[in-house]
């Protein structure tokens, strides 16, 4: 057992190759318990490579990994027992019904099967999908796959679970409920570790944010921290002619402390952003738009990763 | 419980759906091709006075062979489209492999989860056999562990092979080139002396021929130990190797 305060996660130059291509190069990270620890990074960042390698489910190429204190090489099967996964693309028993899913997911744990019935509707209740119980798995609509999926993660009451990607392809609602189980699910002590693409996903969930980029991490912290550290605390959007961005952008380039030119709109980032829009109208430029807000993880990221996309 | 057991159960509750295709198939079908071959050809075999290992009736000679070439179609089929279909589509396997089933557990479960299908083969076949009254003695009943020892024999390599292929694979050569020709050129319907000499020699080389001569072997009473021998050797090596292969080839997938 590892002591009440020690990492459940632990890498030390981790690293993962598949043949001559390196998809982590040397991370370093912990996950404490009861924290929701999440993993953001743009397409083929390495973050579902580095999730499989926590599972057991993909060897460590080098470095150190332990989780729960024990080795993935050696002792794959007591971690997985205290482990729940939610892979990025669901692998859910198409042959078996809702509720068979979750009561042969607790046989492989072996759970006893009368522990196994009771929790199967607990955690169909919890996911909201009592009523589909008896539903072929094929009949499911994403969300209620992915509710399913999350369910079937919770069989073996895991005191890490891991997320790749939990809300990835469903509408808002849907990702609203899932925010919410997760929520309840820190809440009780379990630690999350998730991946995500959307910011606010994030933002809501997460304690703590680990960037990666090309298998490498390049920031870590806080959502807070990291807008703190990376970017001002507001943005300006402007938007204006091509003319006339052309020709005063020099002059504009001056305005708060960094500029982004994307294709539509000006980004100015300024602590204040309302006194840069004022410097703007002090210039006498015509702005067709504009818009003050808070500087948000989503600027972080694409600052940290930028804007064009890699693959 | 082991936990290769819970392969078969989770099979087991999927097979709860769909028995009643499955059973048409089990029993139905051999009770078809016996009554057809076995007293229809055997009805001119055996007027024609053709000398039989034993010398047996046709129905009598054929009933053998043919459950364990039944066998091995049976463990063909169950080892090839499922499995592949597991491993690649619906990716269960990768799930299971989540949990604390080991690799061993889940090849071990679904070798185990054939052998229980090919049990209930034989038994429907056995009980066919005495109702034709092609059974003369209980020693009819010492086919069944032959006959399902010669289907795992093909099981084994065939789930090895399964697992490598793509979306959901292609199964068509295996048949088409391997098992089909198998069932004709094993001895089945016929002594392999029949056959021309260098496919009497190529026989022994082939896996089916031995399953045939131990499951006819041990029912009509014609083994010798020394044969015997040789047949169980070459099939369990088979079931060896390829249980040792598909654990390789599920590893190969499963953990990558
Ligand atoms: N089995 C594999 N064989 C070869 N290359 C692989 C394999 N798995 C992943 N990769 C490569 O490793 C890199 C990292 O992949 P990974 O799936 O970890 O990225 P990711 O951060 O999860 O991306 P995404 O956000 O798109 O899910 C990618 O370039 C991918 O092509
Ligand atoms: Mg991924």
């Amino acid at each position: 057992m590892p002591s009440a305060s020690g990492p459940l996660v632990l890498a030390r130059a981790l690293r993962k190759t598949f043949g001559s291509f390196t998809a982590v190069d040397g991370i370093d990270f912990e996950v404490r318990p009861g924290e929701a620890f999440g993993f953001l990074g743009p397409n083929g960042a390495g973050k579902t490579s580095t999730m499989r390698m926590i599972a057991c489910a993909s060897p460590v190429t080098s470095g150190e990994l332990r989780v729960f204190d024990r080795d993935p090489r050696t002792d794959a099967s007591a971690i997985k027992a205290r482990l729940g996964v939610v892979p990025q693309a669901d692998n859910l028993d198409a042959e078996l019904t809702v509720r068979e899913n979750l009561l042969m997911y607790a046989r492989y744990f072996d759970i006893p099967q009368r522990v196994a019935r009771d929790r199967a509707e607990e955690l169909l209740a919890f996911v909201q999908l009592a009523e589909r119980r008896d539903s072929q798995v094929e009949t499911l609509s994403g969300g209620m796959k992915r509710r399913l999926t999350i369910a079937r993660a919770l069989v073996n009451e895991p005191e890490l679970i891991l997320l790749d990607e939990p809300t990835t392809g469903l509408d808002p609602q849907a990702r609203h409920l899932i925010w919410e189980r997760l929520y309840r699910l820190k809440r009780q002590g379990t630690t999350l570790l998730l991946t995500t693409h959307y910011m606010d996903e994030a933002e809501q969930l997460c304690d703590r944010l680990l960037v990666m980029d090309k298998g490498r991490i390049v920031a870590e912290g806080s959502p807070r921290e990291l807008i703190a550290r990376y970017v001002t605390r507001e943005v300006l959007e402007v938007r204006m002619t091509d003319e006339v961005r052309a020709a005063n952008a020099g002059r504009l380039a001056t305005l708060g402390t960094h500029l982004e030119h994307l294709p539509e709109r000006l980004q100015f980032y300024a602590d204040d952003g309302e006194q840069v829009l004022e410097q703007i109208h002090q210039m006498g430029l015509p702005v067709e738009r504009a818009l003050v807000r808070r500087a948000t993880l989503e600027d972080v990221f694409l600052r940290l990763t930028g804007r064009t996309l890699i693959d | 419980m082991p936990n290769a057991l819970r392969i078969v159960q989770r099979n087991a509750l999927v097979y709860r759906r769909t028995w009643r295709g499955n059973v048409l198939m089990t029993v139905v079908q051999p009770v078809l091709v016996l009554s057809a071959m076995g007293l229809g050809v055997g009805a001119l075999v055996d007027r024609g006075g053709a000398a039989l290992p034993g010398n047996v009736p046709y129905l009598v000679f054929l009933a053998p062979g043919l459950l364990a070439a039944t066998c091995m179609q049976t463990a063909s089929f169950e080892s090839s489209f499922p499995i592949s279909g597991k491993m690649t589509w619906q990716k269960n396997y990768h799930a299971i492999a989540g949990t604390p089933m080991r690799i061993v557990d889940i090849v071990a479960g679904e070798l185990a989860w054939v052998a229980l299908r090919l049990l209930a083969v034989s038994v429907a076949f056995t009980a066919a056999l005495f109702a034709f009254g092609a059974a003369r003695s209980p020693l009819v009943l010492a086919a069944v562990p032959a006959a399902i020892l010669t289907g795992l024999a093909f099981s084994a390599p065939i789930m090895a092979f399964a697992a490598t292929l793509k979306n959901g694979g292609n199964f068509n050569a295996l048949f088409r080139f391997i098992i089909t020709p198998l069932f004709l050129f094993s001895g089945v319907y016929f002594p392999v002396t029949r056959l021309p000499e260098w496919l009497q020699r190529a026989a022994p080389w082939t896996p089916l021929y031995h399953g045939v001569e131990l499951t006819r072997g041990l029912v009509l009473h014609t083994l010798t130990w020394p044969s015997a021998a040789v047949h169980l050797a070459y099939l369990l090596v088979m079931c060896g190797s390829g249980t040792v292969a598909a654990v390789w080839t599920f590893s190969g997938k499963l953990r990558a």
